[in-house]
């Protein structure tokens, strides 16, 4: 049952890829355009449809579970490989070009979090 | 010693788990006895990485941080997109979709708004420092966005290797900046809820540090930031090299 959750989770990963892949490779540019976003709503669907015919078993919701606990030492290992040596040694120029987007973009945060939903 | 070295890289992913597990068990100790747990456990750690990631490309002039360090190629592997993703995917479990589908179209908009701002504060940052070529500008611009749009842009419009390598540090600045300063900025702009993680994630785009720095601010929101974010980085390919490009061709 537990492995059922994480061949259920694998599954909805690489159909996700997919088709984020080949979205990106008929758009013309060579990368992946949402890969990880088709594959989460793929997983949440999939989740409900199973759950709705009392399918889901729990044990392979633990399955599943286990991956989600173990994202935050992922991010840590992540950012262990950063290039951040790189972001140190570029210089003025490349340190203003990262800072200001993120500024100016925030001014947007309460504009578009007070717009109503539709 | 060698043969100790060969042993630790031949079972890489084992000692990633291992070296990062004693780096959040320290962090958490950190979190609780000097900030009284202000701080989360989290964002130490996570803190702690980009340090060593720092120091060992200082050690070994690399581009994989801790990874090129004989001994710790693992991390290479516990922190590569694969399981970055695949943990990534998981956190969608439980995630509401009638919240996502409520909050979609604001969430295109974000994404929208956040590249073509991203790349006019890029372009702007260039042209203050004395940069006029409309390749070099776009190519930073791209930058600006994530620090893959950057050498896709720069590859694209034929810019030179050095203003690519400046794009790729402007996109990594925005990473880290994301990952550390989201916790702390969180409680100004009203990031504590759903729709506001998938607009976030739309607006800053980087998966890396927006999932990171939602991971420190709250892990239930980290879904809904990574849902909008992943899409940012194909998008950015796509409007940087045309769209934008033509219209500072045009402007310039």
């Amino acid at each position: 049952m537990l492995l059922r959750g994480v061949a259920l989770l694998a599954g909805c990963y690489i159909i996700g890829q997919i088709i984020g892949e080949s979205l990106g490779h008929y758009l013309g540019i060579n990368n992946n355009v949402g890969g990880v976003g088709f594959a989460m709503l793929l997983l949440i669907i999939a989740q409900n449809e199973l759950e709705k015919r009392d399918l889901f078993h729990v044990e392979m919701g633990e399955g599943v579970m286990f991956w989600s606990k173990m994202y935050i030492p992922v991010i840590v290992a992540m950012s262990s490989i950063q290039n951040v040596r790189v972001a140190f040694n570029n210089g003025f120029l490349a340190l203003l070009a990262g800072i200001l987007p993120v500024a100016i973009c925030l001014i947007f945060m309460p504009i578009l979090s007070k717009s109503k939903n539709n | 010693m060698e043969y100790i070295i060969e042993l630790l890289d031949k079972n890489g992913l084992i000692v990633a788990f291992l070296v990062t597990g004693i780096m959040v068990y320290f962090s958490e100790g950190i979190s609780v006895k000097l900030t009284n747990k202000k701080l989360p456990g989290s964002a130490i750690a996570i803190f702690m990485g980009l340090v060593i990631a720092y120091l060992g490309g200082i050690l070994t002039e690399g581009k994989s941080g801790i990874a090129d360090i004989p001994g710790l190629t693992g991390f290479k592997v516990m922190g590569g997109p694969m399981f970055r993703d695949f943990a990534i995917v998981s956190t969608a479990m439980g995630a509401s979709f009638a919240v996502i589908k409520k909050t979609g179209s604001v969430g295109i908009l974000s994404l929208f708004l956040g590249v073509i701002f991203s790349f006019i504060a890029g372009v702007g940052i260039a042209y203050a420092f004395g940069i006029t070529d409309v390749e070099s500008l776009t190519t930073i611009g791209a930058g600006a966005c994530t620090f893959v749009v950057g050498p896709v842009t720069g590859t694209a419009v034929g810019a030179s290797s050095d203003i690519i390598a400046i794009s790729i540090a402007a996109g990594v600045v925005k990473s880290i900046l994301v990952t550390i300063g989201t916790p702390f900025i969180a409680p100004y702009i009203g990031l504590n809820n759903p729709k506001s993680a998938m607009i976030f994630g739309g607006l800053m785009g980087t998966t890396s540090g927006t999932a990171a720095g939602l991971a420190a601010t709250d892990p239930k929101l980290v879904p809904y930031g990574a849902m909008t974010a992943t899409f940012y980085t194909g998008l950015g390919c796509l409007m940087c090299p045309s769209v934008l490009y033509f219209a500072l061709k045009i402007i310039l």
